[in-house]
């Protein structure tokens, strides 16, 4: 037995829909961006698995994962400062209570 | 039964292990010490696919920097908190059965599709961190520096976010 891509794209298939489930469930504000990381992560395995085992294999799968991580880490700063503003006017890190916008 | 595939076996298992049971714990510090050791393995499936600055990278911002960042947003919020999930339950099902839907649509795509091969040799040319860093600086050296400038806009957009309000200094 050997590895070939279709095993990585099977890994990241899972990670995405196991991210997508939590993201969709879970209530506290915290897991929800953990779980958009989650995500992230597994398009990254994607990205890199197709620089090595695809037609054309070229280095720009993993220059574009770099860019992801990038992003993605400021998306994590922002998120996680809006988030405490947010719990400091509202003392809750519930997405269902989150709803100021709605009334 | 080759070293490659024992090596891969063992991370993709940590890998998904890591997420189900983010997914199936209801203390939220847990969930994000499992979400680690995802990360961690995710860069082990990165250096055994000949990505070697990609992997340390991986360690660096997502083991090192984006956990611990959690944690201390977890900290500074609720410290003991825990989520049971939602209280609807119907929610639960329709996310599940969208989830369990997006996942066989996929599933049935990878395995349909036909994946040609690379001619051989031509993936032993691009594993090298050396030619990572000539490509970042010649072709990709515009989208380089607008990520640093996106950097800096996201450092000083949270500072501001997360100052005190009314807090004129």
């Amino acid at each position: 037995m050997s590895v070939n891509i279709t095993s990585y794209l099977l890994v990241a298939l899972i990670l995405f829909c196991v991210g997508l489930y939590g993201a969709l469930t879970k209530r506290n504000a915290v897991i929800v961006l953990l779980s958009i990381e989650l995500m992230l992560n597994a398009v990254n395995i994607n990205l890199v698995a197709f620089a090595k085992y695809g037609l054309f294999p070229a280095v720009t799968g993993q220059i574009f994962t770099l860019f992801t991580m990038t992003v993605a880490a400021a998306e994590v700063a922002v998120g996680l400062a809006i988030l405490i503003a947010l719990y400091r006017n509202k003392e809750t890190v519930n997405v269902d209570e989150m709803d100021s916008m709605k009334r | 039964m080759t070293g490659e595939f024992l090596a891969f076996f063992i991370l993709s298992l940590l890998t998904i292990g890591g997420a189900v049971f983010m997914i199936s714990f209801t203390r939220v510090v847990h969930m994000v010490i499992s979400l680690g050791i995802t990360f961690i393995s995710i860069a082990g499936l990165f250096v055994l696919l000949g990505a070697e600055f990609v992997g340390v990278a991986q360690v660096l911002v997502y083991s090192g920097a984006i956990s611990i960042l959690m944690l201390f947003g977890i900290m500074l919020t609720k410290h003991n908190a825990s989520d049971e999930g939602t209280g609807r339950s119907w929610k639960n099902i329709f996310s599940l059965v969208f989830v369990a839907g997006l996942f066989g649509l996929m599933f049935w795509g990878i395995q349909k599709t036909v994946w040609t091969a690379p001619p051989e040799g031509a993936a032993a040319q691009t594993a090298s961190v050396k030619q990572l860093g000539v490509e970042i600086f010649t072709k990709y050296v515009i989208p380089f520096e607008l990520v640093s400038v996106l950097l800096l806009v996201a450092l000083v957009g949270a500072i501001i976010m997360a100052k005190k309000e009314g807090d004129s200094e």
